[in-house]
């Protein structure tokens, strides 16, 4: 087939923000602002950025589950961003969201068998009672659950197992892409590791790809095989996940890597302190998004908004600077 | 379950206790006398009126009455009225079936009104559809029914004759022409009070909705691949329906209290208007056994919401 899984082309979401009276429009939150990126077939690609920097946003848009502004998503060559209600529902197969809160995600109100099971009923996967059931029990068990888990209900399994029920939600209808919507920041840090062993795993298992929003930046490193960092909307960099994480090209990435605790005490290091807030979405900054707080900042940095430019083959930038 | 369901019902016995003691001593304290009548009346002597009292024991201390109340009751004596001259479990009976006819099916409309008009509104939230259908809800629950009712009566029955505005069980006609009688004049009491607990709920089940149909299961379900109207019917209102199916079951006792209220503007005889005759008529054995089948009442669909909980909740299980 060749070619990218997915193609995302200048994806963008303003959500809308409502006066008072007769709810007319009088400002808009650009949550994500024109993003482009590829994942091909197998890989993982992580997704990084501070809250509120659309990160999660995007993996909506991707799946439709948040209506795009504009921009389009091709996903195994098919425009994903044009189909109609009946083409969005058989592309679902495709590709699947597991979600950061494991206790918001499951319906409380039915069994995890139901929960599991009922993506098949959708998508006519089972052809009876018994091969239903053989269908759940695998997916559990390929999960780390148990067969007898299937009649309980959410509320009785704690966070990781809930995540775990919730990737075999994902998996049932035998996805080629899962979008990971923050997947461990719920969970305690040993769980964490469980869980993400367990995603890779199954991407070996079943040749899935994985788009891995999240904002632990040594998970990403780990699991990705490249990073796109986002700040505000924007991607300011997207490198491999080793280059990205030795030699950084945005100061935005150097700032978000120097934040980032290393587990030794002995290490001493320049830490690059961010000064001031992530600026309000509504009214974002003229030029680079990031030139008020960007230690490198110049006068062409508030005028001109630096463009997504490769800088060296798979490395892209977006900084004025970045050689 | 069972055993849960026993103790409650065990733990009702206490509590019914003191509600009956409450309402007796009220009664007992409150003015006024069940003969006043023959007081004013100058061609009844005085010891006509001194016997009755004495032969019904009104003039007992208050702690003898209540335990020959109490004894009676329990034997299935609900006492006999001053003013109707029949037993009050006969009166209670006969008003019944109008009662529950009345404020059944204008509870039923409420629901018919409330659920569909809230789900929708609450998909489309701020829609047009969201805002009209707050707007009517608002001026549904802001007007009182006394006002409603009066209005409708202005309308429907004095200006455009339509419908009759007294209410009356004894409908001679027969056949199909019986059956239209009793529709063309329940028409507006029903109306009346099934819009206003139809508007209050479609609030309701609106805000009940929004509660649920922002989670991430919700997103999931769609995530799934599911229609739009399954995602809503199965993973929104069901759950959503928790909080409301309380609501609903607490307000049941209303079916038999009647609406008070609505009763005496369309002349619905109704328990209702029995309590509130026989308030003003200080009948206080009818008082007394009204208001306590209504606590028996709110207390048998308190432990009824209970339960319904553990049905539609399976977070909720009864040790």
């Amino acid at each position: 087939m060749g070619g990218p899984l997915l193609r995302v082309e200048n994806l963008v979401k303003h959500f809308p923000v409502k006066g008072a009276l007769f709810s007319r429009e009088v400002d808009q939150v650009r949550a994500v602002d024109g993003v482009s990126f590829c994942i091909d077939a197998g890989e993982t690609l992580g997704l990084v950025g501070e809250s509120g920097c659309g990160k999660s946003t995007t993996g909506r848009c991707i799946l439709r589950l948040t209506e795009p502004t504009s921009g389009e998503v091709w996903f195994d060559g098919r425009n994903v961003t044009a189909m109609d209600a009946q083409a969005l529902r058989l592309v679902r197969r495709d590709m699947q969201i597991i979600f950061q809160d494991p206790y918001a995600s499951l319906n409380p109100r039915m069994t995890v068998g139901a929960i599991v099971g009922e993506a098949l009923t959708i998508h006519k996967l089972a052809n009876n009672a018994q091969e239903y059931d053989d269908r759940v029990v695998h997916l559990l068990e390929t999960v780390g659950l148990h067969a007898d888990h299937m009649r309980r209900y959410p509320h009785e399994f704690s966070g990781g197992q809930r995540q775990r029920i919730g990737i075999a939600r994902a998996l049932a209808v035998s996805p080629k892409l899962i979008v990971c919507d923050e997947p461990v920041s719920a969970l305690d840090v040993s769980v964490q590791a469980q869980v993400i062993n367990l995603l890779e795993d199954l991407q070996q298992k079943f040749n899935l790809t994985y788009l891995f929003v999240a904002h632990d930046l040594s998970v990403v490193e780990h699991i990705s095989t490249r990073v796109v960092v986002m700040y505000l909307g924007r991607i300011v960099e997207i490198a491999t996940a080793r280059e990205l994480y030795t030699t950084p090209k945005h100061p935005y990435t150097e700032a978000l890597l120097s934040a980032a605790p290393i587990p030794d005490p002995q290490v001493k290091r320049k830490r690059i302190v961010l000064e001031g807030d992530v600026p309000n979405p509504m009214r974002p900054p003229s030029g680079c998004h990031f030139h008020p707080r960007c230690p490198r900042a110049t006068e062409r940095c508030a005028s001109e908004a630096p463009l997504l430019r490769e800088i060296a083959p798979g490395r892209v930038s977006a900084c004025h600077f970045s050689a | 379950m069972g055993r849960y369901f026993l103790r409650r019902l065990l733990i009702a016995i206490p509590s019914l206790l003191g509600i009956s003691l409450v309402l007796f001593a009220v009664l007992a304290l409150a003015p006024g006398d069940p003969f006043e009548e023959l007081a004013t009346n100058p061609n009844v002597p005085a010891e006509v009126r001194a016997n009755l009292r004495a032969q019904f024991g009104l003039d007992d201390p208050v702690a003898i009455r209540y335990v020959r109340w109490f004894t009676a009751m329990t034997k299935g004596d609900w006492g006999f009225s001053f003013v109707s001259r029949v037993d009050v479990d006969q009166l209670i009976l006969q008003r019944l079936p109008t009662t529950l006819l009345v404020i059944g099916s204008s509870q039923l409309l409420a629901l018919l009104i409330a659920l569909p008009i809230g789900v929708y509104a609450a998909t489309r939230p701020y829609s047009l559809f969201d805002q009209i259908a707050n707007t009517f809800a608002f001026i549904g629950f802001s007007l009182p029914t006394f006002f409603t009712g009066i209005l409708f009566i202005l309308i429907f029955s004095i200006t455009l004759d339509w419908l009759p505005f007294i209410y009356r069980a004894d409908i001679s006609a027969t056949g199909w022409h019986w059956y239209w009688e009793h529709f063309k004049q329940a028409l507006m009491p029903v109306a009346v009070l099934g819009l206003f607990q139809g508007a209050s709920w479609t609030r309701y089940v609106r805000s009940a909705v929004l509660d649920v149909i922002r989670l991430d299961y919700v997103t999931t379900a769609r995530s799934k691949g599911l229609g739009e109207i399954t995602v809503v019917v199965k993973h929104v209102v069901r759950n959503a329906l928790i909080p409301v199916v309380t609501l609903v079951a607490l307000q049941m006792p209303a079916i038999f209290g009647g609406a008070i209220v609505t009763e005496q503007i369309f002349r619905v005889p109704g328990i209702g208007s029995l309590l509130i005759s026989s308030i003003l008529a200080n009948d206080t054995p009818v008082i007394m056994a009204v208001t306590f089948v209504f606590s028996c009442l709110v207390i048998l669909f308190n432990l009824l919401a209970d339960v319904l909980y553990g049905w539609l909740d399976p977070r909720i299980s009864y040790r």
